[in-house]
């Protein structure tokens, strides 16, 4: 090759690295085919599958030792960070308390821009300022707010484009979790489990922002499974409220996934309301702490299960919806694996909802076993005995991941935890609490401390004796626990894995973890000073692995020494 | 659950006006402590009322609330306090509210209560229709002071301000966090109290040395104590040849050691103990 050949093919190479980090538009296509171009996180969950899970391989078990940080980036607002960044051609697009938006270099962590909403003071929310994440499609982002809005953003500039009321947030209505697009829709569904809502998933147009489907979580009594809310019984002696559904809950919290062959997309559903007391609401209550699969294009129920009916534990089920294909008694299968609040693990047909796994992941006294359509046998303890999974669950929104190189599915676990579980009258009030609840601890020691519910601080004073933390790793086919990896406070990170092996994972300690995905065996950590309660991702930037881990306030980025 | 809609529907409080009520069947009103949370005085409120939280109750009631309220528990007009029903709550959640935050408007002012304090009055209000005030001994501070110095030995391990050693808790605010049933369990079943951080630590070095301390932190790869020479030690998990965390208190149990009397002593020393 002559001398100007090869600064020719130069100039094309560097023209071709500069393509890779100009702006390209989000189409349908790649949202699609996101697998395909592990350098970017186009989505919450990586792709539609939600498999937190990257082809990207440089991270590798023999070098993950010689992982170290490359930039950080603080926020300003305290509190629980738990969004996902999205990771588009170099830039890196994630929102911050209390709903901002930043755009930034995902090479350098320096700033593009910041957009920053607005709040309706009226707002309520119940358990923090919590916001998870963007989705993008072409040139714009879009994010739900804690004032139940969905508000479009361009993402060049960080101006907004259109800005859509969701709900009514004087009411409890919230929005938390990353949009879900899907063709031209974005899909969003609301929060506020606590204040009685009737929850729903919709639809909206992605230029306009105009209401195009809603699905409601809790069916009105003329619609498909509006009797499982009970009338109530005529000569009962306990409260019962005969229009229950009207706040029957069912929130959205934690972005869904979508089967683009099968054009469904399925969301978890949030407990009923009031969360504890179920006697005022008799009757299974669908479609709380259930699974929905969607039609993607007009928001019509193809099937559902239920994992709790009835519940008087709070166990939403509010996690993410994994989608793998696997091969299940011989046969191939596109299945959906889950690991529930309620502390059970679950494969399901996605195809038909047909239940064909269920398996407690950690210890579980409120059922005993399931009938063959996966219908849980309840057995309440008596008043005053510990319930286990406690009233954060054995997992909770954390997100799982799946491994197609191990067929191994990750749980982020809590193990050891329990609650005493007492329900209390509550009348629906809008905007008031509806819990509906007088709870305890299960604590060794009368006045011990219990686990936080939400945020801990430096030292760990209930200890081992109240509840630890885990990921633990399953066929995903069976729910048989291949390995464990222990942590000796409880976990609130989502998990990543890559096709190189390599399992990332925080928790509350503040500790952020390389663990070999086959064995469980640790390969490097670093103490990030402050809970991780968010799910990491991994990007590649002009040819360089990144890994991410939330801490505290810092958002820190990680790659391979240089 | 019955009872406290019922008592809810005949105080109006919460449910105005339930759609379908038909309460029946009234019975005692459960000692649960509602959302119960690390900082919040009614965290402390145990499922039982022992007669050393009565005893100690009965105490501050005398001191504290029989100006207005009387010793009998009805020098307020139209409030029985004997009675067993509260025209402003329930539960003793509601209790501790009114008595915490008061009732604006009325002669009812809040009092401002550590735990062990609002234990005992609440343990008191619930029994004080059948307790009997000779049949419990509350005891004497400064004797309880002499023995707890003395006979008892306790300050070779415990520390109350700026005597005692430091390799068993520091004693010097207990009387503000825990209840006076509490203390006394504390110093006759010391185990069945002790707070799961507490617990003993035996650590083997890689090269032979042990360490005993008590757990001060601990997280998956390193844990934090005060030994038996009272240092400050961090240890890596990994560094270990053994790591055992102890769940039996290295306490003895003084339930043979000292007399009811001293017992009783001893708890209202502990209980004069608030850190201020």
């Amino acid at each position: 090759m002559t001398r100007r050949t090869t600064g020719a093919w130069l100039i094309v190479l560097s023209m071709a690295a500069m393509a890779s980090r100009t702006h390209a538009q989000v189409g349908p296509d790649r949202l699609v085919n996101a697998t395909k171009e592990a350098r970017n996180w186009l989505m919450y969950s990586g792709s539609y599958l939600s498999q937190r899970h990257s082809a990207l391989t440089q991270i590798t078990p023999a070098n993950a030792k010689n992982l170290e940080l490359k930039w950080m980036y603080q926020a300003a607002v305290a509190g629980a960070w738990q969004t996902t960044p999205l990771v588009v051609d170099g830039i890196m697009y994630l929102t911050q308390r209390l709903n901002d938006v930043v755009a930034l270099d995902a090479k350098t962590g320096r700033v593009f821009w910041i957009y920053r909403h607005t709040l309706d003071p009226t707002l309520i929310v119940c358990c923090g300022a919590n916001n998870r994440g963007l989705a993008i499609l072409g040139d714009t982002l879009y994010m739900g707010t804690l004032d139940a809005h969905l508000v479009a953003i361009d993402a060049k500039t960080g101006r907004p484009l259109w800005k859509t009321k969701v709900a009514e947030s004087k009411a409890g209505y919230s929005v938390t979790h990353a949009p879900l697009v899907v063709k031209d829709k974005v899909i969003v569904g609301v929060g506020g489990g606590e204040y009685g809502i009737r929850g729903f998933v919709a639809a909206f147009d992605a230029r306009s922002g105009r209401e195009v489907w809603r699905f409601h979580t809790i069916p009105a009594p003329n619609e498909p499974g509006g009797d499982s809310w009970k009338p109530c019984p005529p000569a009962t002696t306990t409260f019962c409220d005969p229009e229950a559904w009207k706040h029957g809950g069912g929130s959205i919290w934690v972005t869904g996934s979508y089967d683009p062959a099968l054009n469904l997309t399925y969301w978890g559903v949030g407990n009923a309301g009031p969360d504890w007391n179920n006697e005022q609401r008799p009757g299974d209550n669908l479609y709380t702490d259930s699974v929905v699969a969607l039609d993607a294009d007009n928001g019509r129920l193809k099937w559902h299960y239920q994992f709790t009916p009835n519940d008087r534990y709070d166990y939403d089920s509010v996690q993410v919806p994994v989608l793998a294909d696997i091969t299940w008694q011989g046969q191939p299968l596109k299945a959906m694996v889950w690991a529930n609040r309620n502390g059970n693990f679950y494969v399901l047909d996605r195809e038909t909802g047909k239940f064909l796994v269920g398996k407690p992941f950690v210890k579980v006294n409120w059922m005993d076993k399931f009938d063959e359509r996966g219908r849980p046998n309840q057995t309440p303890q008596p008043p005053g005995q510990p319930t286990w999974p406690g009233n954060q669950g054995g997992t909770n929104w954390y997100s799982p991941s799946y491994s197609p190189h191990t067929g191994l599915f990750y749980i982020p676990a809590w193990e050891g935890y329990a609650t005493l579980f007492g329900g209390t009258p509550v009348q629906y009030q809008e905007g008031r609490n509806f819990g509906g609840g007088a709870n305890r601890n299960h604590v060794p020691v009368p006045g011990a401390p219990a686990v936080p519910g939400i945020r801990r601080g430096p030292i760990n004073n209930w200890t081992e004796a109240v509840a630890t933390g885990a990921v633990l790793a399953v066929d995903a086919a069976t729910g048989e626990q291949k390995w464990k990896f222990p942590m000796t406070d409880v976990t609130d990170s989502g998990i990543l894995t890559t096709a190189s092996d390599v399992l990332f994972s925080g928790g509350r300690e503040g500790y952020f973890q390389a663990i070999d995905a086959r064995s469980g065996a640790l390969l490097w950590k670093a103490s990030l000073g402050a809970q991780i309660v968010s799910g990491p991702i991994t990007y590649e930037v002009d040819g360089k692995q990144y890994v991410t881990a939330i801490s505290g306030l810092s958002l820190c980025v990680f790659a391979l020494r240089d | 659950m019955r009872a406290q809609l019922l008592l809810l529907a005949v105080l109006g409080l919460g449910l105005a006006r339930p759609p379908v009520v038909a309460a029946q069947n009234p019975a005692a009103p459960t000692p649960f402590a509602q959302n119960a949370a690390p900082g919040n005085p009614a965290a402390a409120l145990p499922s039982v009322y022992t007669p050393a939280d009565i005893a100690y109750g009965g105490r501050l009631y005398d001191a504290q609330c029989t100006t207005c309220h009387g010793a009998n528990g009805d020098g307020v007009g139209g409030v029985d306090l004997r009675s067993g029903k509260f025209r402003n709550g329930a539960t003793d959640q509601d209790l501790v509210r009114v008595i915490t935050n008061g009732i604006p408007g009325t002669g009812m002012q809040a009092f401002k209560l550590d735990s062990a304090e609002i234990t005992g009055i609440i343990a008191f209000l619930r029994n004080m229709n059948a307790f009997d005030r000779g049949s419990v001994k509350t005891g004497d501070v400064s004797r309880g002071r002499m023995t707890f110095e003395g006979k008892g030995g306790c300050t070779r391990c415990h520390r109350v301000g700026s005597a005692g050693s430091r390799v068993a808790p520091d004693l010097s605010d207990i009387g503000a966090t825990r209840s006076a049933g509490s203390l006394l369990r504390s110093v006759t079943d010391p185990t069945s109290q002790m707070m799961p951080i507490n617990r003993p630590v035996r650590a083997v070095t890689k090269d032979g040395t042990v360490v005993n301390g008590r757990r001060l932190n601990e997280d998956t790869y390193t844990v934090q104590l005060i030994d038996e020479q009272e240092k400050l030690l961090s240890l890596t998990k990994a560094d270990l040849r053994e790591y055992t965390i102890l769940t039996a208190s290295p306490m003895p149990s003084y339930k043979d050691r000292l007399s009811e009397t001293e017992l009783a002593d001893v708890v209202a020393y502990l209980l004069s103990l608030k850190g201020r």
